[in-house]
């Protein structure tokens, strides 16, 4: 028997992954919720049918998106997690002794119930003594701080969905609120390749450059994602994502990755050309 | 209540009896050898990729099967009269004209030339039309103001008793139901007040289709003994934009208002207008308590949110003050913007131009941002969010701003005479002291700050440049730019 999971990535575009079986299929307040195991990417947890991770390349998107904040900014010690409701973003950050408290909002609490029995390896954090989950709508829970935090991460799904509040220029304004002076947000992009969420990624740039007073994208390249190419942005108050980065300082943590280093960090914000002018057209 | 053809027919909420007449015209696949000309859309290829085959399938003209909206004698006659069972009227007509179309119509029937009519001066721009088209003549009564907020309430009883009294000739009182902010004057005494003396009471429901069907919201035009009420279904009431309803209470002659109707109305109604009103109508007697039990607890949970930012004032039933606001409708989203520095109009501006948010309207000093069925949760944690913004990023002292006053009219001659005297167009400036022969208003909401008839003063004068200078939408006058009016001579 041969059963496949399908993903459009554009209508005239689908990536399929070969399935073994299902975990878990439910309908949650938000959204569609399923997780399924597969030969060649181990579990999938997809929701609304778009992949959210797979167990074989999450390190990839959970190391760049914490490693590259924290080699930059020597203080980090209270984070706001958006979304990440599996617990990767927040199993990485554990890994710092200096991070003193992780405020995790999810709106799904679904979510979250079915990553800890379903997607243990990432979820093995979500109880550390640092971290507390709020169950709430990302807005009304940041519009009520200021200057809070060192960093936010917005790990949100794409922005058509019941993600699309955290992709709107007045989402990026309460978190520039919620920072304290020399903080930083780091959010996913989505990918520049195919033309609908190339659009997407420029609105969002857009609204972050007219926020932060440091505003840059960078790139890793994810299998499952998109054309297998994504985007994170980096926005911050105060230190420049590549001048201020703190190699001895990072390596000095003996912290052991998989993807991310110090000198993929530098070449991680080098972009192709026609990503570099479909960014420029937006920051201007 | 019901009048004798309503108690005739088993009257079953679940039916709807347009709708189901056209899914039944689909199946028959009729020759179409009449109008439209688009033929199901046939002829017409690139309007019928854009609205869908299933909407131009069924844009068809009036025929055996459909009934006819001039004379209903069978499906929509049924919807009809649905709709008023739904609405505890005597008779209901649905209209396509807007809800503009059921205000002139009630007015029409109530007024004729020469009649008086007692009326706020705070009404939708539709009503003074409709004194331009039958030469009734307006007697204001003065609407109480919140002088914090800059807005017009209610009218207060002895007021509506004194204008009763010093005109007993009046045909009829007019009352909004509620006004655009959600204030409602103390209708039940004001129909008991205008039986009393012989006239009719007429309630301009635009903002009220919601009452019928809700708990703890004010009272309904209907159920308060109103004699007629115009109903804008397609704003509250979920159908589409231009479908409206007129109800009747048991002391108007239906005969005589559906040849008021046809003076005015297309003889080609359509058929997708009539369909929004009748699916509405089902949802709202099915569905509607629950429906409207939400929209009300979603606009207390960002009242509460939008003053926990600070600076804005979204008011809600402590307004409430037994008389000029006698009720407030709980499910309006107003909110006063002038103590963070900015008026409503700029703030309105900003939420579109940078947060992508469009919101009802804004005036010189509040907002107002419409709650409906259709909304979510997260959509209402964005508009809280792009308030708090707003504020943060644009907060000021606030001075140099005006709040907004209300202007006592001097009526000078009846809409109709000033709309077709002589008249000359004179620069603003120069038309003070002199009768207006036009509107000036800011739309939304479309509440006229002149009207045909009206004195010009310096203070209105003011207030127009003031507004225009903030940015409001500003139509009426023949002159787009407002720059010059057109007075008597």
């Amino acid at each position: 028997m041969e059963l496949w999971f399908s993903e459009f990535h554009t209508p005239d575009v689908k990536h399929s992954i070969r399935v073994e079986r299902q975990l878990y299929s439910k309908q949650s307040d938000y959204q569609r919720i399923d997780i399924f195991e597969s030969p060649e990417f181990g579990r999938v947890l997809a929701l609304d049918g778009n992949v959210m991770l797979t167990e074989r390349d999450e390190f990839i998107y959970d190391e760049m998106i914490t490693h590259v904040p924290m080699a930059v900014h020597p203080g980090i010690r209270d984070i706001l997690v958006i979304g990440a409701g599996d617990g990767g973003v927040v199993r990485e950050l554990t890994r710092y002794d200096r991070v003193q408290r992780i405020d995790l909002v999810e709106m799904d609490p679904q979510v979250v119930e079915a990553c800890r029995i379903f997607l243990p390896g990432n979820a093995c954090r979500l109880d550390d003594a640092r971290v507390k989950i709020y169950f709430e709508n990302a807005l009304r829970f940041i519009r009520r701080c200021e200057a809070e935090y060192d960093l936010i991460i917005v790990d949100s799904n794409d922005p058509f969905g019941p993600s699309e509040g955290l992709f709107t220029r007045e989402f990026y304004g309460i978190c520039y609120n919620a920072l304290r002076e020399d903080g930083i947000m780091v959010n996913q992009q989505g990918s520049p390749f195919y033309a609908h969420d190339a659009e997407a990624m420029q609105r969002s740039h857009k609204r972050i450059v007219n926020t932060f007073p440091i505003s840059r994208v960078y790139q890793a390249h994810i299998p499952t994602y998109a054309a297998g190419y994504w985007l994170f942005g980096f926005a911050s108050k105060k230190y420049h994502p590549v001048d201020d980065l703190n190699v001895e300082a990072w390596r000095a943590l003996n912290l052991r990755t998989r993807y991310y280093t110090p000198r993929l960090h530098v070449g991680a914000f080098a972009l192709p050309a026609f990503l570099e002018d479909m960014l420029q057209e937006v920051e201007e | 209540m019901q009048n004798d053809s309503t108690t005739k027919t088993e009257l079953d909420q679940n039916r709807a009896p347009i709708y189901e007449a056209l899914e039944r015209f689909r199946q028959m696949r009729v020759v179409p050898f009449d109008v439209p000309g688009h033929k199901r859309g046939r002829g017409n290829p690139e309007l019928a990729a854009f609205l869908g085959q299933q909407c131009v399938g069924v844009d068809v003209n009036s025929m055996k099967p459909l009934d006819n909206l001039c004379h209903p004698i069978s499906v929509i006659r049924d919807a009809e009269r649905l709709a008023a069972a739904a609405f505890g009227a005597a008779n209901a007509f649905l209209m396509v004209g807007g809800t503009t179309s059921s205000v002139q119509s009630m007015v029409l029937t109530a007024c004729k030339r020469g009649d008086e009519i007692i009326l706020p001066r705070n009404v939708h721009r539709s009503v003074i039309n409709a004194l331009v088209l039958c030469g009734a003549v307006p007697v204001y009564v003065n609407p109480e103001v919140d002088q914090r907020l800059g807005i017009s309430l209610g009218m207060k009883r002895e007021q509506v008793q004194k204008a009763i009294r010093e005109h007993p000739g009046a045909v009829a009182v007019l009352v909004n139901n509620p006004t655009y902010y959600g204030v409602c004057s103390d209708l039940r005494a004001i129909v008991r007040m205008a039986h009393e003396a012989g006239m009719l009471c007429l309630a301009d429901e635009a903002h009220g289709t919601h009452f019928y069907f809700g708990d703890g919201l004010p009272v309904s035009a209907m159920q308060a003994g109103a004699d007629m009420a115009a109903v804008s279904m397609h704003k509250s009431g979920g159908s589409l934009t231009q479908s409206s309803l007129l109800l009747t209470g048991p002391g108007v002659h239906a005969g005589y208002v559906r040849q008021i109707i046809n003076l005015t109305q297309t003889t080609s109604g359509s058929y997708l207008l009539m369909s929004s009103l009748d699916i509405s109508r089902r949802n709202l007697a099915l569905r509607g308590r629950e429906v409207f039990r939400q929209v009300v607890a979603m606009a207390e949970y960002a009242r509460g949110e939008i003053n926990a930012v600070g600076g804005y004032y979204a008011f809600g039933r402590e307004l409430i003050n037994g008389n000029a606001v006698f009720d407030f409708d709980t499910t309006k989203l107003s909110v006063h913007t002038l103590d963070i520095g900015l008026a409503g109009i700029e703030v309105y501006d900003i939420l579109r131009d940078e947060y992508d948010i469009q919101i009802e309207f804004g005036d010189i000093g509040n907002i107002l941002a419409y709650l409906s069925m259709g909304d979510r949760s997260q959509e209402v944690e964005r508009l809280v969010s792009a308030l708090a913004e707003i504020r943060r990023r644009y907060h000021t002292d606030g001075t140099g701003l005006l709040s907004q006053e209300y202007i006592d009219p001097e009526v000078v001659t009846s809409p109709q005479q000033a709309f077709y005297a002589d008249k000359i167009s004179l620069p603003l400036r120069q038309a003070e002291g002199r009768v207006c022969s036009e509107f000036v208003m800011c739309y939304p909401p479309g509440i006229p700050i002149l009207a045909p008839g009206e004195r010009v003063t310096g203070e209105i004068l003011d207030y127009i440049e003031y507004a225009k200078s903030k940015g409001c939408s500003m139509t009426g006058p023949e002159d787009p730019d407002i720059l010059r009016l057109n007075v008597l001579k």
